[in-house]
């Protein structure tokens, strides 16, 4: 491959690049709350709900991403599939009837879906130890100068966890970056679907090695903007 | 007026009985020591009366307001309101100070007026600012507890609970977790309350402390209290030979 090619390959794969970053920013800004929440019901007191919490955590944790992307890509055709069998008919299968598979909103719906269930158990275990490691005289502290429990949690707890999860929830974004790769699996027009598309055309390696440098820039960015978060957060210890 | 009664206090963690039957009252003014062996039960009376810990029968009154009683063999408290009247009663000084380390000293001390008693930011910054020039750290404000010595940020501690105004203010072993000379520090502080009728208890491993500060001593072993009375005469000439032997042994 002469340069141009590459220059070629480079500019093909800025292409469709934003649908990486599309699938990044969803899956990050929503797996981030449900994660809080998941943490939430882990901690229930009501111990079923606990309990499920904590087999979703094991199955999502316990098992590959890509194949739960391919799970619930996969999830309504064959439930479609099934009704079709049964002649079952009620709304609920009318309604999946409606879901068009071949379409490109419910390919990306689907991923999304898969990325944050996946991404909001790990988060979800962070956050957890992040507040179990908020020492117990902080709540007695807090207890003792009358503040309530809502009090206690969000001016108290939260802003001293949100301090000790960073360096771990940016591990975890940085592995999103590489994971968002894994949408080529049902064939999501990002760059490394396209990239393998390429390494066909040209028979060569190289645009695998440029969808390389893609991620590493985009690695390069995630850090930088960490290590800024990190230092807001160091004016205490 | 007894502002803290405590009658027949009990308390057991699975089959170990911490506290038999302890009474004592604490009167206005008053400057109580507790004193005595590690696992004389002293920590656990005071997070019982703190509410960090629920005793499992007996009274407890802090100026007029019942916290507890029992009731056929079983404990009784107040409705939540009342616990939470008698909580902003008491001041609570740690061991280990627990400020919030992501507050500065001022953020520490307001906190609890703003949120709790709803004053208003200026009132209690001004209400801050005297107390922090009697604790001496006046110039401690913008800083942040990590930037401060065991000493100051005990004393600043202090002044977060005294923001609140109690009528009682306890302290649990405050000078444990302090390098000997910063001892000095807190000591004067609570002499310097002492003078303005502060009411006060102090859990304590530090017998030469406990004499300094305190005008009533309590001596508790084995859930029991063993001896209580004038510091000159408990620490002088007790009659008790409990208190003897554990007097002798800190002397050596």
């Amino acid at each position: 491959m002469n340069f141009d090619d590459i220059k070629n390959v480079a500019e093909i794969l800025l292409q469709y690049l934003p649908n990486t970053l599309k699938l990044f920013a969803w899956t990050l800004v929503l797996s981030i709350p449900v994660g809080v929440i998941v943490t939430w019901l882990k901690k229930c007191r009501f111990k079923p709900i606990s309990w499920l919490t904590n087999l979703y955590i094991l199955i999502m944790r316990g098992t590959p991403l890509m194949l739960q992307i391919i799970a619930v890509y996969y999830a309504i055709p064959m439930l479609m599939a099934g009704a079709r069998k049964s002649g079952a008919d009620n709304w609920f299968y009318t309604l999946l009837g409606k879901i068009n598979t071949r379409d490109e909103n419910y390919m990306f719906i689907a991923l999304v879906v898969a990325f944050v269930l996946n991404y909001a158990a790990y988060f979800a275990e962070i956050f957890r130890g992040g507040i179990e490691s908020i020492p117990v005289g902080q709540y007695e502290a807090s207890s003792m100068l009358g503040m309530t429990k809502m009090q206690t949690f969000f001016r108290i707890i939260l802003p001293q966890v949100v301090k000790r999860v960073i360096p771990a929830t940016s591990n975890e974004v940085i592995v999103l970056v590489k994971d968002t790769s894994l949408a080529n699996v049902i064939a999501f027009a990002e760059i490394t679907l396209k990239s393998k598309q390429m390494m066909n055309t040209y028979s060569s390696i190289v645009p695998l090695f440029v969808a390389g440098v893609f991620y590493f820039i985009m690695n390069a960015i995630v850090t930088v903007a960490f290590v800024y978060i990190e230092k807001k957060f160091n004016y205490y210890k | 007026m007894a502002i803290l009664e405590v009658k027949n206090l009990s308390k057991t963690f699975g089959d170990l009985k911490v506290l038999k039957d302890i009474s004592f009252n604490v009167e206005q003014g008053q400057v109580v020591a507790i004193i005595g062996p590690s696992g004389s039960g002293k920590s656990t009376l005071f997070r019982c009366i703190n509410m960090l810990e629920r005793a499992d029968s007996g009274e407890i009154t802090v100026s007029g307001l019942k916290m507890m009683t029992t009731e056929k063999n079983k404990a009784v408290f107040a409705p939540s309101k009342i616990l939470r009247q008698i909580r902003l009663k008491i001041g609570l000084v740690f061991q280990n100070f627990n400020l919030f380390p992501h507050m500065s000293v001022m953020q520490n001390i307001i906190e609890a007026p703003t949120h709790v008693l709803k004053q208003s930011k200026k009132e209690a910054k001004a209400n801050a600012e005297k107390l922090l020039e009697k604790m001496g750290l006046e110039e401690k404000a913008k800083s942040y507890p990590c930037e401060l010595s065991g000493g100051q940020q005990q004393r600043v501690s202090i002044a977060r609970a005294l923001a609140l105004n109690p009528e009682i203010l306890f302290f649990d072993e405050p000078t444990s977790a302090l390098d000997p000379e910063l001892t000095g520090e807190i000591l004067k502080v609570i002499k310097e309350l002492a003078k303005e009728k502060m009411t006060m208890v102090i859990v304590t491993h530090e017998m030469a402390f406990a004499r300094e500060v305190a005008n009533h001593v309590i001596f508790m072993d084995g859930g029991y209290i063993v001896e209580e009375g004038d510091p000159e005469e408990l620490f002088g000439n007790t009659q008790n030979e409990r208190t003897k032997q554990f007097l002798q042994r800190y002397n050596n």
